[in-house]
């Protein structure tokens, strides 16, 4: 596998010590005042040309939100965030629906280059693309949609998509061009009142994918948002609707970085899914907000909701995540098994480093006939960081033969860290079979020794075996994803040992 | 002749404890040394702390590699500087192919000494060649390190890592245990293959068996963290008669 001698290639020029995302863009920025009020739900509707049912589905969460108490059962630790001291809404001005690459500020273009996002993907923006020939046939192409803080900025390969039938655009867009079927799936899966950061999402959301893959069809490419924070004391709230009709197949990418900075900031997200019968969700994340710095302070904290439904019968959903930033991560990436024979798919790395608190896990709920559902998480903590699994695995009295197979396993760097597994598992029918398995390991000093006799430095050796250990979950991402993780867990673990 | 490796009134601590009281040892290019002793009489020891591994003190004394200062070099400068340690225990790395491991090493002991960087048809050539000739399938290389092997594999998973690193210091400690006889004879006829005017060779070994294969130049007896006694192969014989209890007095 030669990806590995690439992570070690591009580790070692890479400036150590340095979140390397960490810079800020100077771009003016159109933001609401500071605060939540419902007149702030008012502002950010009518900054998106909302209609009326959008507005009052907002103001329903709010009120609601303003009745619920943040969630304290995560194994997290911080001071509490004052929500009046947040802005909900920033957009980089000038605010348009952007159509080709050159009405799109060039700044948030060096943005996204500098963070690595091939520009020959964002380039390829409607109207930009290359000419026939020009392509190279060797790259799969990946169709791009970049949030820069609450605004969607560019959305690549539009056109391609259309003519498969593929809806792919800012939810911002599809509230208004798709109306029906925004109404139809928005909080079906995560409903308004599930919990306070999805409510809270609910009522300020600013921006986020959307996507509809027609039925029987074959989403002709990788879908990818990237997510970037780049304003100050800005709340990032984006939601995103994916949604598989009948024996439709796509496969999402999502990637996420922000400025380094001495405050926190919050990143709260809603993902739903809906696979209808037949149809394949595969959704992947690489995230890496700032985790703060060696001292721990600043930092993102990453409060998001993600949920799947398996709503018909024989669809799939599968979750792979590579967790490596943020000060603090509270995410459950779950799949509710509600068709029969569905499956639900969980793959994980989590790893943390500094100060990083993380506690992830899934959530398989089993309630129609043999559903099965796999869960494969790989914590790895480092430095003075805690890193939990929380998994919940039910079969519903009705969910006769479901399956689930369980494996955590967690890595220790070093001895000032912290490793934990909290598995709830939960059959009310008994021919439900569960297996769960886990391990916790220390990193072997005869291992890092091994790799370094032969010449690899410390850091290289660590890197080596730690993408060892998190093999089985790399092999699910696409492969330009996992090159990207492959880097991004060395470079989140530089510093680690020793 | 050129000493390329001088152990000086060498003393090591671990952990509080003085393991190695004063070892002094000479190995010029060329030659083969075999180490015999006893369990615990530090072979293992000396052989870390040639190559580095961390946890062990050295209290005195100096180690010179081709004249220079080898205790002032970080582990992976010295393997880069050629400096090979075949392990007793080799251990396992999972989930990094064996061929990928290979690989990553041998880029950066080249790069570290400013060589370029083999490309995958040179090197996937030489691998098949050295594998070959130590009998390891290519299916093996596949596996994660070490991953599953038996104890013969995992040895000439060692030799062939020294045949394609090719050191000028290679240490095997106790290549031959847990080898049957015709895998003794392979891992052998694979060291042999790189005996060469330049390389030299520590073999440490308990079993005058081994040395009837590698026939080494000199044979030195440890006890107690030093060398008591180096004399020629037939050293070895005598050791094999009668045993340490000669050399245990000191
Ligand atoms: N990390 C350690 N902590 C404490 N004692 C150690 C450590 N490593 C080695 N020793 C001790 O040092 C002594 C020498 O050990 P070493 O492994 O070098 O012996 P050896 O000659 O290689 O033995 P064998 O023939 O059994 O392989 C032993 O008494 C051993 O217990
Ligand atoms: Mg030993």
């Amino acid at each position: 596998m030669p990806a590995v001698q690439e992570t070690v290639e591009r580790v070692k020029r890479i400036d150590v010590d340095q979140y390397r995302y960490g810079f800020e863009t100077l771009i003016d920025s159109e933001k609401a005042p500071k605060g939540l009020s419902e007149e702030i739900v008012k502002f950010i509707s009518q900054k998106k040309n909302e209609p009326d049912w959008m507005l009052q589905w907002r103001l329903e969460a709010y009120r609601r939100w303003l009745t619920m108490q943040e969630p304290t059962w995560a194994r997290v630790d911080y001071p509490r965030i004052d929500f009046q001291d947040l802005y909900y809404y920033a957009a980089p001005k000038p605010k348009k629906t952007v159509s080709s690459l050159d009405e799109i500020d060039p700044e948030i273009l060096k943005t996204y280059e500098k963070l690595g996002i091939p520009l020959r993907e964002v380039a390829m923006l409607e109207g930009v693309e290359p000419k026939v020939g020009e392509e190279d046939p060797a790259r799969r192409k990946i169709a791009v949609d970049a949030v820069f803080d609450s605004v969607s900025v560019a959305t690549t390969f539009k056109a391609e998509l259309k003519k498969a039938g593929v809806i792919f655009m800012p939810i911002s867009e599809a509230i208004r061009e798709h109306p029906e079927l925004v109404q139809k799936y928005l909080g079906s899966v995560v409903p308004t009142s599930d919990n306070f950061y999805a409510t809270l999402n609910s009522a300020v959301f600013s921006d986020g994918s959307f996507v509809y893959v027609p039925p029987g069809v074959r989403c002709p490419m990788e879908l990818s948002t990237y997510f970037r924070i780049n304003e100050r004391n800005t709340g990032q709230f984006e939601r995103t609707l994916i949604i598989a009709d009948k024996g439709s197949y796509v496969s999402y990418l999502e990637g996420c970085t922000a400025p380094q900075r001495d405050e926190n900031q919050l990143h709260a997200a809603v993902v739903e899914l809906v696979a209808h019968d037949d149809a394949e969700i595969k959704y992947s994340t690489v995230q890496n907000w700032y985790p703060g710095n060696s001292e721990g302070k600043g930092g993102i904290y990453n409060f998001v909701t993600k949920r799947g439904d398996c709503r018909g019968a024989n669809s799939k959903i599968s979750w792979t995540q590579v967790e490596t930033g943020s000060a603090i991560t509270w995410k459950y990436p779950s799949c509710i098994l509600r068709g029969d024979n569905s499956r639900g798919e969980f793959y994980s790395i989590a790893i943390s480093n500094g100060f990083q608190q993380v506690d992830s896990g899934t959530k398989m709920i089993h309630l129609g006939k043999n559903t099965s559902s796999r869960i494969i998480s790989k914590g790895i903590a480092a430095g003075k960081s805690q890193n939990t699994y929380r998994g919940l695995v039910t079969a519903h009295r009705k969910a006769t033969g479901a399956r689930n197979f369980t494996a955590c396993d967690s890595l220790l760097i070093g001895d000032k860290c912290g490793a934990h597994t909290v598995p709830y598992i939960e059959a009310k029918n008994s021919s439900a079979t569960f297996e769960h398995e886990a391990t916790t390991s220390k990193i072997s000093e005869d291992v890092l020794f091994y790799c370094i006799q032969r010449g690899l430095s410390q850091e290289e050796a660590v890197g080596l075996v730690v993408n060892g250990f998190v093999k089985d979950v790399l092999q699910q991402l696409p492969m330009e994803f996992a090159v990207e993780a492959q880097k991004l867990i060395s470079i989140s673990l530089e510093g680690s040992v020793g | 002749m050129m000493a390329l490796l001088e152990v000086k009134d060498l003393k090591v601590r671990v952990e509080e404890r003085e393991i190695l009281h004063g070892l002094t040892l000479t190995v010029n290019e060329g030659e083969v040394h075999a180490i015999m002793g006893p369990n615990g009489s530090g072979k293992s020891t000396l052989s870390h702390v040639i190559a580095g591994k961390p946890g062990y003190e050295v209290t005195d004394g100096q180690i010179l590699f081709k004249g220079e200062d080898l205790l002032e070099m970080a582990p992976e400068e010295r393997a880069a500087k050629g400096v090979f340690l075949a392990f007793q225990y080799p251990v396992e790395i999972p989930g990094v192919a064996t061929m990928n491991f290979l690989r990553t090493a041998l880029n950066a002991q080249r790069k570290a000494r400013g060589e370029d960087e083999y490309s995958t048809p040179d090197f996937l050539k030489k691998v098949r060649e050295v594998s070959k000739s130590l009998n390891i399938p290519q299916d093996m290389l596949k596996r994660g390190v070490n991953v599953g092997f038996s104890g013969g594999e995992k040895k000439r998973n060692e030799v062939l890592q020294m045949a394609l690193f090719e050191p000028s210091l290679c240490i095997l400690d106790e290549m031959d245990s847990g080898l049957d006889i015709d895998a003794l004879r392979i891992a052998a006829d694979g060291v042999n293959a790189l005996r060469s005017p330049k390389r030299a060779m520590v073999v440490i070994t308990h079993y005058q068996r081994l040395l009837n294969y590698i026939v080494p130049d000199v044979v030195h007896v440890m006890s107690r963290g030093r060398v008591v006694k180096s004399g020629g192969k037939e050293l070895a014989l005598e050791l094999e008669a009668s045993g340490y209890a000669q050399f245990e007095a000191a």
